[in-house]
């Protein structure tokens, strides 16, 4: 059988393999190179060995630099604070844009503002933030909740008219307060989306913050790859961007756990 | 149907494969070599050198052709570790921690100035260096700045634990610095230096007139490939000269190099020529030479080495300072004698003063 036919289907085990095989090509070829590179020149940083990152990732992570900081420790609880604070910031987006899908006021004082808004790409106006916050965390934040504050607004916005009129009539015609309809017919049926939109943007708050944190900070995930820079620190750069991809992976798992948990009784939901 | 489907699918990729092979840099003998450099005032003769044609001069009369190409400072440094450029303008600091703590052997062929003043500690409300302590400096971190707030720090009997670093991107370092008034102190370079003194309030309080010869601009070359090719070394050294020998002259043919410098760097000649006054230029060869071969130069280095050391610049698996050698034109090695990487060579520039080129 052709495998490349659309009525092919691959066994267990092929599939295993066929999903593993990519990661592993992956680390072959980088493996190879490593190697020829460090044939040719011992001290080359640029490609560092698997042997050489794991020796950076363990001084990060389990001894003290030389102001005596468990740098990937204070790096992530750094980062993470910022993260957190920024996603937990979202609710308001949400309520707001919930609020512009149901009530014709709200939309029409909004919707073309925030549609413009949503069009600024907010890294250009980072040094603005910067001197209008200041260096400290806020600016950070600020960042991240201009980048994507926006974008989640109009998600929910378009998922709230989306939910069909025939409900929320009923609902009225039964007695529901508007914020009834609001909170029981429409919120629990659009929020499963809501929440995909949302861990869908975390790559979007992660550049932000990456963003954010070189240019000014004290401590940080992205703060500290752009310091080691100056050394060419692969070993320490190369096992951080991996940690914040095993961060990111985790939160975006919680957020689809909670889905399923919270919505399982929806349709379509995760 | 099906198998020609695929076949020509076979065909396109190897159609790209062959493509993208042709891309791999060729290691034979070259002609053609990439030079990168960036926006500071001890470097922007290159730019001169470049758009006036005085490069394109010297690189005939050798028979090769070099391709200068403009880059953000540390992209550009990285650009050379990676071997993507043949050579790079670069401090002597940079050129210890990012090339030769990374195994590229590189050879110093031009010591074009170093820092006299270029590189400032300013600070708000009449704080001075001891005043300091327990506040928070913007910098950037592990460059020059960083370099230059440790040795303040040190003549004033303090450390690095005694203040708060805030690395901040140089992109923005000055206008936020002007325009947060709660910023204290803040240590960067020229022009941003110059933008941030005429702020009322702030004054300089430490700058690397105080610690001259320390931090010096460099033309690096691999040395593997100016062994090859000394009509590079060659090349760029007459150009380089010719350029100093224009801008050292006085009248208008001066004039003209300095406003073109000065408006390839975003400033007005005027303020150009106040940064020339805080760079001690090398102007002849004859001083660069002296300068790279002066015991005085050894010191220098090393207190650049130890800095480079004590911040795991080096290498954080490093033990000593000593890790890295540096060669020195009269034959003798500082550090490791087995893994000498940092050559500076007055080859070239003795060439230049005799006249040779």
């Amino acid at each position: 059988m052709n495998p490349l036919s659309i009525n092919a289907r691959p066994s267990r085990t092929a599939a295993l393999v066929l999903s593993v095989l990519p990661f592993f090509l992956l680390l072959a070829v980088y493996g190879a190179t490593a190697h020829v590179r460090h044939q040719e020149n011992p001290d080359d940083k640029l490609v560092p060995t698997f042997q050489e990152m794991a020796d950076g990732f363990y001084r990060t992570a389990a001894e003290p630099d030389r102001k005596g900081d468990y740098r990937l420790w204070v790096d992530t609880v750094a980062s993470m604070k910022r993260f957190a604070i920024s996603t937990a910031l979202l609710v308001f987006a949400v309520l707001l844009g919930l609020m512009m899908g149901l009530l014709p006021y709200v939309e029409k004082f909004l919707l073309r503002f925030i549609t413009f808004i949503d069009k600024i790409p907010a890294l250009a106006l980072l040094p603005i933030l910067f001197i209008v916050f200041g260096l400290g965390e806020v600016s950070k934040i600020a960042l991240i909740v201009i980048g994507v504050f926006p974008t989640i607004i109009l998600d929910t916005f378009l998922r709230a008219q989306a939910v069909p009129r025939e409900q929320i009539t009923k609902g009225l015609t039964l007695g529901a307060s508007d914020m009834e309809v609001a909170f029981h017919i429409v919120l629990p049926q659009i929020m499963p989306g809501v929440l995909d939109t949302i861990r869908l943007n975390f790559k979007a708050i992660i550049l932000f913050l990456i963003a954010g944190e070189s240019l000014a900070a004290t401590a940080g995930l992205g703060y500290r790859i752009f310091v080691v820079r100056r050394y060419i620190a692969m070993d320490i750069i190369i096992p951080y961007v991996i940690w914040m991809s095993v961060l990111a992976f985790l939160a975006d798992l919680a957020v689809r756990g909670f889905i399923r948990w919270r919505y399982g009784w929806q349709k379509g939901a995760a | 149907m099906n198998t020609s489907l695929s076949r020509r699918f076979i065909t396109l990729a190897l159609a790209v494969l062959v493509l993208a092979m042709t891309f791999v840099p060729q290691a034979a003998a070259q002609d053609k070599f990439t030079v990168a450099w960036s926006i500071y005032v001890g470097w922007m003769p290159w730019e001169y050198a470049g758009t006036s044609g005085i490069l394109k001069k010297w690189a005939d009369k050798y028979g090769i052709e070099i391709e200068l190409v403009r880059m953000d400072y540390i992209p550009s440094v990285e650009a050379y570790v990676a071997e993507q450029v043949d050579a790079v303008v670069m401090t002597n600091m940079e050129c210890l921690n990012m090339p030769a703590a990374s195994g590229i052997d590189s050879t110093v062929l031009i010591v074009g100035d170093y820092s006299n003043g270029n590189d400032a500690l300013l600070t708000r409300n009449g704080l001075d260096v001891k005043g300091l302590k327990g506040k928070t400096i913007n910098l950037v971190e592990l460059s020059v700045s960083h370099y230059l707030m440790n040795r303040a720090l040190e003549k004033n009997g303090m450390t690095e634990r005694d203040v708060t670093l805030q690395n901040t991107s140089d992109a923005d370092i000055g206008p936020i610095f002007i325009a947060d008034k709660s910023q204290e102190a803040v240590v960067t370079w020229n022009p941003i230096v110059m933008e941030i003194e005429q702020t009322p309030g702030v004054s300089k309080v430490f700058t690397s007139a105080d610690i001259p010869g320390e931090i010096i601009d460099m033309m690096v070359v691999r040395t593997e490939v100016l062994e090859a090719s000394p009509a590079l070394g060659k090349a760029l050294t007459g150009a380089w000269y010719e350029v100093m020998g224009l801008m050292s002259k006085r009248g208008p043919v001066a004039e003209e190099a300095i406003a073109s410098m000065a408006e390839a760097s975003g400033a007005t000649a005027t303020e150009y020529k106040a940064q020339l006054k805080s760079t001690a230029m090398f102007y002849t060869p004859q001083a660069a030479v002296d300068y790279t071969t002066s015991e005085e130069i050894k010191e220098k280095m090393n207190f650049v080495r130890k800095f480079s050391f004590d911040q795991g610049l080096l290498g954080e698996g490093i033990r000593s300072e000593d890790a890295v050698g540096i060669s020195y034109p009269d034959g003798t090695t500082q550090g490791s004698a087995s893994n000498v990487k940092m050559r500076f060579n007055a080859d070239y520039m003795k060439m230049a003063a005799e006249g040779k080129l």
